[in-house]
């Protein structure tokens, strides 16, 4: 029986990352107390995030209302157990980031590190803004938001490039931001109400067939922030980012605020029965494999580290997009768990990918040689996150490939299977090379030497460890030892941070029973 | 029994006279005393605004009659929800501008200071006249004064503002004389003058074509007055080229009493049923919309910030204008009649004042007008850029700022009044705002000074302008935010049914 609870504890969670960033652009004089106004934040929002959890487990449902800003629809947070999954997604991995940030921010002594610290809370309390809000309209604000203050995250070096890319960024993100207003709109004079409802609320007497399809449109273009092919191409140019950016924004925040959106769509505003009715399913099904696949090629042609990950990013995300168009309860759970592990790892993958650029300076593959000798841990950690990413067990990208399998067997096309197991395929053959390189071939060494020689006392004949080198670098190692750690206990206890029954509890709402 | 507050209608207009004559006065002996003697009459007549606003909502409609004079002979004074609710916006945004011209007329008109601030005070007297007035004469007579004073203040600057002086001059007394023969023509077939009279006189002649001509020559003169696209060519020059409290009193205020004062002929002396008739607000929704689209595209042409600014307002005078034709189509509450249209009078100018007043003060600290010119402005003027920040995104109608509260509301009109074409120009319009303002915020924070490098950018010492510029433009900046929760939390909205109700624009319960 599911019961209502109200708290407060939505405002409290979002309070947090409020007032690290006006703390943050307070003290931005003081530097070791700008970032700990961030740790602070971040720790606690986590915690009260977590002690949401076993009301939602317990069937209920946390409530928030404040006011009212149109008949049935409510300025508020409602939290059941979907939109959980991704706060605590978010808010466990923003500790993790906040502390590489001071690492890697500090190790390249970047400017404007009050505005990017600002920002990043900003953004934070976008996206959890997005998990918790109860309808559409209320998402719709915390999505703006989330856009907007990620802009100067982008743009960030204010280079050329950079600023191309922050253009770039917006012209997408706001123009689907639109789209979505759109739909918003366009659902609530069909609906008469725009909350969140397990069984939808929209319904075959709601409009003609052919309106709801043109709506389903309009909401899946105002998610372009799921970066599905052909709206992708922001993602991949907004790499110049400083890599934890990249890390927590792009692979998890932003894209996976898009995804969420398609997934509150799918299931909380169409409903599972009236995706069946109109066929929707087997159009997104398609689309969402088309990305999969289409990513994956182009991830291979990618010398620039991380916008192979980008890519491989964009291609991850539409297994979720995939797993909730299977509409089958082993399917969207396999996308719900989805976006925490795939968030884990891809995030393991991109600290990674920023540690050997303030260890070595490098960011293409090719230039990568040995690299895996020099900085054994980061590498490993790496490997940890490559091999999730293509499903190997015991790590956790195994649990949601095994789930999304399980769906599209349950959803009776075994064709999607194929394209499944084709699409995991594909990112072996991407990150195969990487891994080959880092670890098989040897590091030119004039180049090495070349490099280190001023700072090093080298021993002949032995290679340097560069994890040793900067004392601030310990800042960067252990975020991406946890998450590596994570990354394979999630595999062997789903359950861990509740994620496995949380999703359980959002099918049985789905599904009913 | 008559309260004390039924007098303040006449009061507010009264004293704004006589301190612009005490400031002639008492400026010829110090010139310092200008601005003390022109703040304080405007925090009097703010605060007599708020007064009146509180009785009209508890008590009812306050009926001044000038002189004793019964009406429809004698003037009369009418407050209803609908102008007291403007009187605050006016005497507000007013109050503000006269705090931030402390510093930048001083700066930019040292040598007019008193006659700026007489001036200025008849301005202020023009518009407190156009918004109380229930005589449709009257109210052209203080259309007149307020355009004469305009007139004056924007050429004020000298020479660069002379072309556009008399290019408004002469735009707007055609539009004054329209407005004139509409009255004539309304006068000459029923005789009366008296807002509330010619509404009981007109409906058997609402099939007169007399009646139908001087409805037509209101709404060109009006339209004229309010800048309404294509009727706007003399908007553009005059906002960019007036002291920067002018531009956005101008912007903000004056182009919209305007409409307030259409909205007024529209429903007040013609009624809903007359407005129905004929397919006037019709043809008036698409004039918005080209309005929207024609304004946001010429603002994107632009180099200089204050041209840019004045485009983007023709494009929200069509925001109005369209909630305005959209109003007799939508009765469903919360976005029914008059709400978008008076929420978005409030909204821009909010939002257009805090714009200008910062790019005002952009040119009182170093002198900057081009868009280009504004590399590292965010590390000079971090405050003034910041305020900026927070009233463009608001422009773009980022949630939830008070830009975003009036498109979605002129959205859901739209879409009950089903005309979804509107959805998609007012969607499109967002866009086009994007690109307009996001150049500005990224040539002030993002883009590298000549030659530098952003780890340098910090050798850019802070220059921020004085407090008593900085006060008004954070005040504003912050309301765009404060007002779009407000707004959303529906805690203005009871002026406003009021105002509904009164016009016959709301469901009977």
């Amino acid at each position: 029986m599911t019961e209502i609870v109200e708290s407060l504890k939505p405002i409290f969670a979002l309070s947090c990352p409020a007032s690290a960033s006006v703390l943050i652009l307070m003290s931005g004089r003081w530097p070791n107390l700008r970032e700990s106004w961030t740790l602070i934040g971040s720790v606690v929002q986590f915690l009260i995030i977590l002690s949401m959890a076993p009301v939602i487990l317990s069937g209920h449902k946390i409530e928030c209302y404040l006011f009212t800003i149109f008949p049935q629809v409510h300025f508020g947070f409602k939290v059941d157990a979907f939109g959980l999954l991704f706060a605590i997604t978010a808010s466990s991995l923003w500790i993790l980031v906040s502390i590489y940030s001071i690492g890697y921010m500090r190790s390249l002594h970047e400017h404007a590190q009050t505005r990017y610290y600002f920002c990043f809370a900003l953004a934070i309390l976008g996206a959890i803004g997005v998990a918790l809000s109860g309808n559409l309209v209320t998402m719709y604000i915390f999505y703006e938001i989330l856009t907007v203050s990620t802009y100067p995250l982008v743009a960030h070096e204010q280079s050329p490039e950079a600023l191309f890319a922050g253009r770039k960024y917006l012209a997408y993100l706001l123009t689907s931001g639109v789209f979505f207003l759109a739909a918003i709109v366009f659902t609530y004079s069909m609906a008469g109400t725009t909350d969140f409802n397990p069984t939808g609320i929209l319904s075959s007497a709601s409009s003609s067939r052919s309106g709801l399809i043109v709506l389903f449109i309009l909401f899946i273009l105002g998610f372009m922030k799921a970066a599905y092919i052909p709206c992708h191409s922001w993602l991949p140019t907004a790499m110049v980012a400083p890599t934890p950016v990249s890390a927590l924004l792009h692979a998890v925040a932003v894209v996976k605020a898009g995804v969420f959106g398609i997934v509150r769509t799918v299931g909380y505003i169409y409903g599972i029965d009236l995706m069946r009715e109109l066929g929707l399913g087997g159009m997104l099904v398609s689309f969402a494999a088309v990305t999969m696949i289409v990513a994956s090629l182009f991830a291979i042609a990618q010398d620039d580290l991380k916008k192979r990950l980008a890519y491989s990013t964009i291609s991850q995300l539409s297994y979720i997009i995939f797993g909730v168009a299977l509409l089958s309860p082993m399917g969207i759970t396999g996308a719900m768990i989805h976006i925490p592990f795939h968030g884990f790892m891809k995030i393991t993958l991109f600290l990674c990918a920023g540690a050997i650029l303030v260890a070595s300076g490098k960011k293409n593959i090719s230039e990568m040689a040995g690299i895996g000798r020099a900085m054994p841990i980061t590498m490993f950690a790496f490997m940890i996150g490559a091999l999730g990413m293509c499903g190997a067990p015991p790590i956790a990208g195994f649990i949601s490939k095994w789930y999304l399998g399980l769906g599209a067997i349950q959803s009776g096309h075994i064709v999607f299977l194929g394209l499944l197991l084709i699409a995991s395929l594909l990112d072996v053959v991407y990150f195969y090379p990487l891994i080959r390189t880092a670890f098989f071939e040897k590091m030119p060494e004039g180049e090495v030497l070349k490099e280190l020689e001023a700072k090093v006392d080298l021993y002949p004949g032995r290679l340097p460890i560069l994890e040793r080198e900067r004392p601030l670098y310990l800042f960067m190692l252990i975020p991406i030892a946890i998450t590596a750690a994570f990354s394979i206990l999630f595999c062997l206890f789903p359950n861990l941070l509740h994620i496995y029954d949380l999703a359980q509890v959002a099918i049985r709402n789905l599904f009913g029973g | 029994m008559i309260y004390f507050v039924e007098h303040f209608p006449v009061l507010v207009v009264v004293i704004s006279i006589l301190s612009a004559i005490t400031i002639l006065i008492a400026g010829w002996i110090h010139r310092k005393t200008a601005w003390f003697i022109s703040m304080a009459t405007l925090l009097g007549q703010f605060i007599a605004s708020l007064f009146i606003l509180r009785h009209v909502l508890t008590v009812g409609t306050i009926r001044y009659r000038l002189g004793g004079w019964v009406p429809p002979w004698g003037i009369e004074y009418v407050m209803d929800a609908l102008n007291a609710y403007i009187l605050v916006i006016l005497l507000f945004l007013a109050l503000v501008c006269v705090i931030y011209s402390k510093k930048n007329i001083e700066h930019e008109l040292p040598q007019k200071v008193v006659s700026f601030y007489t001036v200025y005070q008849l301005l202020i007297t023009g518009l407190c006249g156009i918004t109380v007035t229930g005589d449709i004469f009257n109210m052209y007579v203080f259309i007149e004064i307020t355009s004469l004073s305009a007139y004056t203040l924007i050429a004020s600057r000298g020479k660069i503002a002379l072309k556009a002086s008399f290019t408004y001059l002469v735009l707007g007394s055609i539009g004054a004389c329209f407005f004139l023969l509409g009255i004539g023509f309304l006068y000459a077939v029923t005789g009366s003058l008296n807002m509330h009279d010619l509404s009981i006189l007109l409906p058997p002649f609402y099939k007169n074509r007399v009646v139908m001509a001087g409805f037509a020559f209101i709404i060109v003169g009006l339209s004229i007055k309010m800048a309404l696209f294509p009727l706007h060519t003399w908007l553009p020059d005059a906002h960019a080229f007036a002291p920067a409290e002018i531009s956005a009193m101008l912007s903000g205020i004056i182009i919209e009493v305007s409409s307030y004062a259409f909205i007024r002929v529209a429903f007040s002396v013609f009624t809903v049923h007359f407005l129905k008739l004929l397919p006037i607000f019709d043809i008036l929704c698409w004039v918005a919309g080209v309005a929207i689209i024609a304004g946001s595209v010429l603002a994107i042409t632009q180099v200089n910030l204050k041209r840019m600014l004045a485009y983007s307002s023709v494009a929200n005078m069509g925001y109005i204008m369209l909630a305005v034709g959209l109003s007799t189509s939508v009765m469903e509450a919360p976005w029914n009649g008059l709400t978008p249209a008076l929420m978005h009078i409030l909204n821009h100018a909010l939002m257009k004042g805090c714009l200008f007043l910062a790019a005002g003060a952009f040119i009182y600290k170093a002198d900057l007008w081009l868009i280009k010119d504004f590399r590292g402005l965010g590390k000079r003027m971090p405050y003034t850029s910041a305020a900026f920040v927070l009233a463009a995104i608001s422009m773009i109608g980022v949630p939830p700022s008070v830009g975003f509260v009036s498109k979605l509301y002129i959205i859901l009109a739209a879409i009950e009044a089903k005309k979804i074409i509107f959805v998609a120009v007012l969607l499109l319009s967002s866009l086009l705002n994007l690109v307009y303002f996001w150049r500005v915020i990224e040539t002030m924070y993002m883009k590298r000074a000549e030659g530098g490098d952003p780890s340098h950018s910090t050798l850019i010492s802070k220059d921020e302008a004085p407090f008593w510029m900085l006060a008004p433009i954070l005040t504003l900046a912050s309301l765009c935010i404060v007002m779009g929760v407000l707004w959303l939390a529906k805690i203005p909205m009871p002026i406003l049914d009021q105002v509904n109700s009164l016009f016959g624009l709301s469901k009977m319960p």
